[in-house]
């Protein structure tokens, strides 16, 4: 089947899926179902009606070329920053929901620091109602203190009644020990893991890059990997006081993962992720002082990286996120030391995620279905999608032979600040599936 | 390479025959600056623009007297807030001088970056005058200039950089000149000032000035910006001088004399005491006047010439 192209600033709604759709002869890979093999599957009205060998006789209805293609459940970023409420010039609920379409998930979680910020009933509400019907399912993040200052427990009970599925101050470490004590024995009563911004802001404030010998040459103030250790082995010793529920948010250096792997040893219920721009890029990269490369945590050294890899191998980071952060051109176009941290995710996770994990041997596609399928939804105590006769259809399909730069793309983010636009990428997005509704991801521009 | 690519952004990327082609036609410029006539035509109708968003006295009147002496037309744009603080991007103050048809563009600018930047940008030559604590090229050659007035070859000379490393272009410019030029670079200051990884950069590293005289020839006193005993970086300014100055006392010891150099402006009686900074061993304003000629040179060269007639 074919779906017209369309501009993002004329989308309104995701397509409807046809009343019968096959997508055919796809790789299917589902840990649970115990699917690692070629077939064909069948959606009728929105629910998998069945999985064949192959297209069965006398089918009638419309086909999705799945050839040399995987098709796993749904795709899930447990970490993106959708700007609405507040900054809706850099990103939408609408373009971000586009956005994650086009880059492969079926599901996201939006993380407070919006303006206002998530902090009460309402905006959770605001976020949910106006998510409703989108293909993709938007979780809201709650905020752990009011406003995000660090001062005062947010209404953490009403937001968790109203589909808040975690809390985070995410952007902002909270400083206070005493209230991350607090937090995390309040939201253990609501099952709600706290995502942790780690970083110790005396250690890391008026500094704009990863501190070592890059920075020490371009004459750039250095955020020691330091800031966020510390962090991370507070947070873990109050998780382990409080019995609440802690996962790690973008680490970023080796003896922070060394810290985690401990913890998860001990038995305590912590958890983390990584970004793929952490496991592809170094700070060496921010010789070109291309604001691009600034982000929050900041790119580490080679040896940190390299410990990002080990850390997904060996299981002790659970999850890949991409901490989308987009911003305007106005605010990215600045003096390195001026430049907003962050830069975009949604569009470029499949292909790095490929690129430099499949193909360098680093992770199996089978084991994707760990990081970005279930462990996100475990954390987030959601629902893991299923391909198996009579679920809804909630499918992601991408294909991993296809080479292609994101410059070549129609991006469907409202920002491009992303490092990425020249660097060559391998698995790129075809479509996604849920709630009724497809989403085909445009063909490269020509 | 960058110097060949029309620009200076720093030494970093400069290759040693180019440091030694800038020095020699430094020395020649300095040669006019003795005459009782000091300007030559050699940039005539050509447009310099001097972009300054840092306060800076030395450096700016020293370019501009570099400028009008190779009888440029030289503007001055100076603003002590960044342009991003008034609303108006880098790019935006970039592009606008670009549609002024300018051809050289001289920035002083507290973002380490902001030179190479416009230099992605802007179709004229640019000549970093100072980026955050990252490079200062042309202190770095009228230092190394200087020396070379003393010293026949900077090869396997002992040159201690002495104070705030941590937040010094000097430093860094400094360090990459002289290594490239075969000088054996030592960074003295409190480990607080010592910037990490620094090493490997090919220097090596004390915390103890006494046994630091001891052993090298030049030293290059940095100054010690007045503020960073309020961020916590060390105590007090009595005692970084107590155990970093630079005095008569410690140079007394010596069985050597040394030779004195400081970029300025000199905060007497902090990384230097007055007598030490007007002994005869001071070179520090004989890099006043090279410092014109170094910048006569980088202008000169960047703009395509060749030889010097002097």
């Amino acid at each position: 089947m074919s779906m017209p192209n369309k501009s993002y600033l004329t989308t309104k709604s995701f397509d409807r899926l046809p009343e019968e759709l096959a997508v055919t002869n796809a790789h299917l890979i589902d840990k649970v179902e115990k699917l690692d093999a070629v077939k064909t599957v069948i959606i009728k009205n929105g629910q998998i009606d069945g999985i064949h060998d192959q297209l069965p006789d006398g089918y009638k209805g419309e086909q999705l070329n799945g050839d040399g293609c995987v098709l796993m459940p749904g795709w899930f970023d447990m970490h993106v920053h959708l700007r609405e409420p507040g900054r809706e010039d850099e990103e939408t609920l609408q373009t971000g929901s586009f956005a994650a379409a086009n880059g492969g998930f079926t599901g996201v979680a939006c993380m407070p620091n919006t303006q206002p910020a998530i902090d009460s009933q309402e905006v959770i509400n605001y976020i949910l109602e106006r998510t409703e019907n989108n293909l993709v399912d938007v979780h809201p993040v709650a905020a752990i203190t009011c406003g995000r200052q660090g001062e005062q427990l947010a209404p953490i009970a009403e937001m968790a009644e109203a589909g808040a599925v975690a809390i985070s101050d995410d952007g902002s470490p909270l400083m206070n020990a005493e209230l991350m004590r607090r937090a995390l024995e309040y939201s253990k009563m609501f099952e709600l893991p706290i995502l942790g911004h780690e970083e110790d802001a005396n250690l890391s404030k008026n500094r704009h890059m990863h501190e070592g010998f890059y920075s020490t040459k371009l004459g750039i103030a250095g955020i020691p990997a330091i800031s966020e250790e510390v962090f991370i082995a507070r947070d873990i010793m109050l998780t382990a006081y409080t019995g609440g529920r802690f996962h790690v948010c973008h680490i970023s250096t080796k003896d922070g993962v060394d810290l985690v792997r401990q913890a998860k040893a001990k038995g305590l219920p912590v958890t983390c992720e990584v970004t793929p721009h952490h496991f592809t890029l170094t700070d060496k990269v921010v010789e070109s002082y291309d604001t691009n490369t600034k982000m929050s945590p900041p790119l580490r050294s080679d040896e940190d990286r390299q410990a990002l890899l080990e850390g997904l191998k060996d299981g002790t980071i659970d999850v890949i996120a991409t901490d989308h952060a987009p911003h305007s051109i106005e605010e990215k176009e600045a003096e390195y030391i001026y430049a907003p941290f962050g830069i975009t995710g949604l569009e470029t996770a499949v292909g790095l995620i490929i690129s430099q994990l499949v193909e360098q041997d680093v992770l199996g596609v089978q084991d994707l279905y760990n990081k970005c399928v279930a462990n996100p939804r475990k954390i987030l105590k959601l629902a893991i999608p299923k391909i198996a006769r009579g679920e809804t259809a909630n499918l992601t399909l991408f294909n991993p032979g296809v080479t292609w730069k994101f410059k070549d793309i129609r991006s469907f983010s409202k920002s491009q600040n992303t490092p990425f636009k020249e660097f060559p990428l391998k698995g790129k997005p075809v479509a996604v599936i849920n709630k009724g509704q497809i989403f085909i991801s445009p063909d490269l521009k020509k | 390479m960058t110097f060949k690519e029309g620009h200076l952004l720093g030494l970093e990327h400069v290759e040693k025959e180019d440091i030694e082609f800038i020095l020699k036609t430094a020395k020649s410029f300095r040669e006019i600056l003795e005459r009782p006539i000091k300007k030559v035509p050699t940039l005539q109708g050509k447009t310099v623009v001097n972009l300054f968003f840092e306060s800076s006295t030395r450096t700016r009147i020293s370019f501009e007297l570099a400028e009008k002496r190779l009888s440029a037309d030289s503007v001055n744009f100076s603003s002590s807030t960044s342009s991003v603080k008034k609303g108006e991007t880098l790019l935006d103050t970039a592009r606008n001088i670009a549609a002024m048809k300018i051809d050289m563009v001289v920035i002083r600018h507290q973002s380490p970056g902001a030179p190479n930047f416009l230099a992605r940008n802007l179709d004229a030559n640019i000549i970093n005058a100072g980026d955050g604590a990252h490079e200062h090229p042309t202190q770095a050659l009228l230092d190394m200039m200087t020396i070379l007035e003393k010293f026949d070859t900077l090869r396997d000379l002992r040159v201690a950089i002495i104070g705030d490393i941590s937040h010094s272009r000097v430093a860094l410019s400094n360090i990459h000149g002289l290594l490239k030029m075969g000088a054996k670079v030592t960074l003295c200051g409190p480990a607080t000032l010592i910037p990490r990884e620094i090493e490997k950069l090919g220097v090596d590293v004390s915390y103890h000035v006494d046994e630091v005289l001891s052993r090298v020839d030049v030293i290059n006193v940095l100054r010690i910006q007045l503020e960073r005993q309020d961020s916590g970086l060390f105590p007090s300014l009595r005692e970084y001088h107590n155990y970093f100055g630079i005095t008569r006392e410690r140079l007394d010891k010596l069985t050597q004399p040394i030779t004195i150099i400081h970029p300025g402006p000199i905060n007497r009686g902090v990384e230097i005491s007055s007598d030490v900074a007007d002994s005869e061993h001071s070179l520090i304003l004989n890099q006043v006047t090279n410092g014109v000629a170094i910048r006569m040179a980088v202008l000169y060269l960047l703009a395509g010439g060749e030889n010097v007639n002097a």
